[in-house]
């Protein structure tokens, strides 16, 4: 217990600390206070956050790039592309018709797997030709590739079914499962456990799994030996490379390691759905992430997230919902006449729903107005020595 | 002991052309282990190309570069660094958004060993390494006499401490041969003691020093050894006492006389 009094006290005015606190928090109660909220219709809202968790790994991963290597990376969703592809060709009966004539049906745990490491390698592969690039010019060629991969998945009609893309993909499985009131059910375990999409609770905690987990990983990342040298890579890359850092393997690292939470977010993404599409990568997706870790802070794991959350949160429900909102607001406030359709005015909802794009503009542009350096900027990380060792006495020189 | 009697490093006829512009011509020096050796010359005399040349950032046109009895001539710079050699820069290269700790951390990177899954999985071995960086990092700092900045963006020291932070961050590196290109620019009369007694501490860990510098006050007062360049080309090299009085070298530095 005084440990964690400890723990508490030293981290109770580390924001980074408080939001991981928060955000975990609200992922541990979220199902329960929805479903409790809406009488138990909340599948819907839980559903919907466990897409929002796709987003939190795509900003985690695209931190790694942009944030701390500082590789600003505009084709992002090109690995999403290359991790749901993987899932949607290896998982389905898509490959019957395809040159091959056999459905490969590889278990979803396998496959996230393999999406991670294939998404790992054409983030690499993409990375070799770009070595020598910076800044604008790097950002051109990513531009390019993230626009080429959805094209090649589109026209690969035989392995991919053009733009039908893959339905009816492999449900994950589990030998069990807990179930619980969480889940509109009675507590127990469940044997021969299917992920299906009618159960979002059960969604909804695997990608918490995979979150905590890339959380995790890319937190020892950017306190190791690595880390130190993509940041170094984004501050002075030539001073790197006279201090040792091989920036070649740093940076293709950079681009792999980034790729691969894409290659893993996409091959959930792609079960979740059932479906892969070629559309669902467009350049508005790499566009929409990259704006999620900006707004959200560059360089820093949690800002990302919170960044994911609020930009997934506008996007996907608060833009949604804003023309019934305010259509039944005016209402309340007894502004009838806002509501009736006239030749002249479309009735407050169909205008707001109109006006969707440019609110969703003025809420990134006052973000970035008022925080320019993000929600939750990058600290500076504090010393893991003791505090005794640079707090005593010196004589230091008057340089 | 014979072999402190081979040069640590050796120029053999080094020459750097950037497309029509000879900036490097036929260069030949040794310097000996253990020496503080100075570089000087009048602006544009190729001194720091020729840095470059020596740590890997351009690669030399012609010549050898001979570090430690291996030619280097055009090695990757972070191959030098992990042979030797370190450097600082005459316009301060820090990575400004990394802590001075970090920075010098950067500087061990090239020692140390951990891999990729030791760092994603954070093992034992992972931690014990980043926490003995972390405590010889401390000791660079205090070196140089900055460690009550350790916590301090590189960016936010004064400009002083920011260049002590440089050669703390290339001792980092557990060089055998520290290149300071223009250490005391900008520094005060004071600070270029405080520099001269930085070097001879540097020396006294066995590391070899060749500077770049154009206070001759320092040069003298420092080197064992100098050598003077001009438009490219070697034109003096010797103890500084016989170098102080070399006609060539009063004649590039302060015009022929009319």
């Amino acid at each position: 217990m005084t440990r964690l009094r400890e723990l508490i006290r030293e981290n109770s005015r580390n924001p980074n600390a408080i939001a991981y606190a928060a955000m975990a928090i609200a992922a541990l109660t979220f199902p329960g206070i929805a479903q409790f909220a809406t009488g138990g219709n909340a599948d819907y809202l839980v559903s919907l956050a466990a897409d929002g968790g796709v987003f939190i790994l795509l900003a985690i991963g695209l931190n790694v790039v942009v944030g701390f290597a500082g590789l600003l990376d505009l084709g992002y969703a090109a690995f999403f592309a290359i991790g749901s592809y993987t899932y949607g060709m290896l998982a389905s009966q898509q490959l019957i018709s395809s040159p091959i004539h056999h459905a490969l049906h590889v278990p979803f745990w396998i496959a996230l797997v393999l999406g991670t490491f294939i998404a790992a390698g054409a983030g690499a592969l993409l990375g070799a030709p770009t070595l020598r690039l910076r800044g604008d010019y790097l950002a051109i060629v990513t531009l390019g590739f993230g626009e080429i991969v959805p094209r090649f998945f589109r026209n690969m009609k035989d392995w991919t079914s053009g733009v039908n893309g893959i339905s009816a993909l492999d449900i994950p499985t589990l030998p069990f499962w807990i179930t619980g009131p969480w889940a509109n059910a009675q507590l127990g375990i469940e044997q021969n456990f299917r992920f299906v999409s009618f159960n979002p609770t059960a969604w909804y905690v695997l990608v918490i799994i995979l979150v905590v987990g890339s959380v995790i990983g890319v937190n020892n990342l950017y306190g190791s030996r690595l880390g130190r040298a993509w940041m170094a890579v984004r501050e002075d890359e030539t001073a790197a490379a006279a201090m040792g850092v091989n920036t070649v393997n740093t940076k293709l690292l950079a681009f792999a390691i980034g790729a691969s939470f894409s290659g893993f977010a996409g091959a959930f993404y792609g079960a979740k759905l059932s479906l892969v599409s070629p559309d669902s990568f467009g350049f508005i997706v790499s566009i929409t992430i990259l704006s999620m870790v900006v707004l959200g802070g560059m360089g820093n794991i949690p800002g990302a997230m919170i960044g994911a959350l609020l930009l997934y949160w506008v996007l996907y429900k608060f833009l949604p919902d804003a023309p019934q909102q305010v259509a039944a607001l005016a209402d309340n406030l007894g502004f009838h006449g806002l509501n009736t359709v006239t030749p002249n005015w479309p009735g407050i909802a169909e205008f707001v729903s109109r006006l969707k794009f440019i609110l969703f503009g003025l809420i990134l542009v006052s973000i970035m107005l008022l925080r320019p350096q993000g929600l939750l900027p990058s600290r500076l990380r504090t010393q893991e020595l003791k505090r005794g060792v640079h707090d005593e006495p010196v004589a230091a020189p008057t340089v | 002991m014979s072999t402190d009697q081979k040069p640590i490093l050796s120029l053999q006829g080094v020459i750097k052309r950037f497309g029509g512009l000879t900036a490097v011509d036929q260069v030949s020096f040794d310097v000996a282990k253990g020496q503080v050796f100075a570089l000087i010359g009048p602006n544009g005399a190729g001194k720091t190309t020729l840095f470059n040349c020596i740590t890997g950032m351009h690669v030399p046109t012609a010549g050898r570069v001979v570090f430690e009895g291996r030619d280097i001539a055009g090695s990757k710079p972070y191959k030098t660094a992990q042979l030797g050699i370190a450097r600082t820069f005459q316009n301060i290269r820090l990575f400004e958004y990394m802590s001075a700790l970090d920075n010098v951390k950067v500087g061990e990177h090239v020692r140390m060993k951990a891999k990729l899954w030791d760092a994603i999985f954070r093992t034992p071995f992972a931690r014990r390494e980043e926490r003995e960086v972390s405590e010889r990092a401390m000791e660079f700092l205090k070196f140089v006499g900055i460690e009550r900045h350790a916590d301090n963006y590189a960016r936010n020291l004064a400009y002083g401490q920011q260049r002590r932070l440089e050669i703390a961050r290339a001792l980092a590196t557990e060089p055998h041969l520290l290149l300071l290109d223009e250490p005391a620019a900008g520094f005060t009369p004071q600070e270029k003691v405080e520099l001269m007694k930085l070097v001879d501490k540097i020396i006294a860990r066995g590391i070899t020093v060749f500077l770049i510098e154009h206070d001759m006050k320092v040069v003298m007062e420092v080197s064992q050894r100098i050598v003077v360049l001009d438009h490219g080309e070697k034109i003096a090299e010797g103890p500084p006492t016989e170098v102080r009085n070399n006609p060539r070298v009063i004649e590039a530095y302060l015009g022929k006389s009319a």
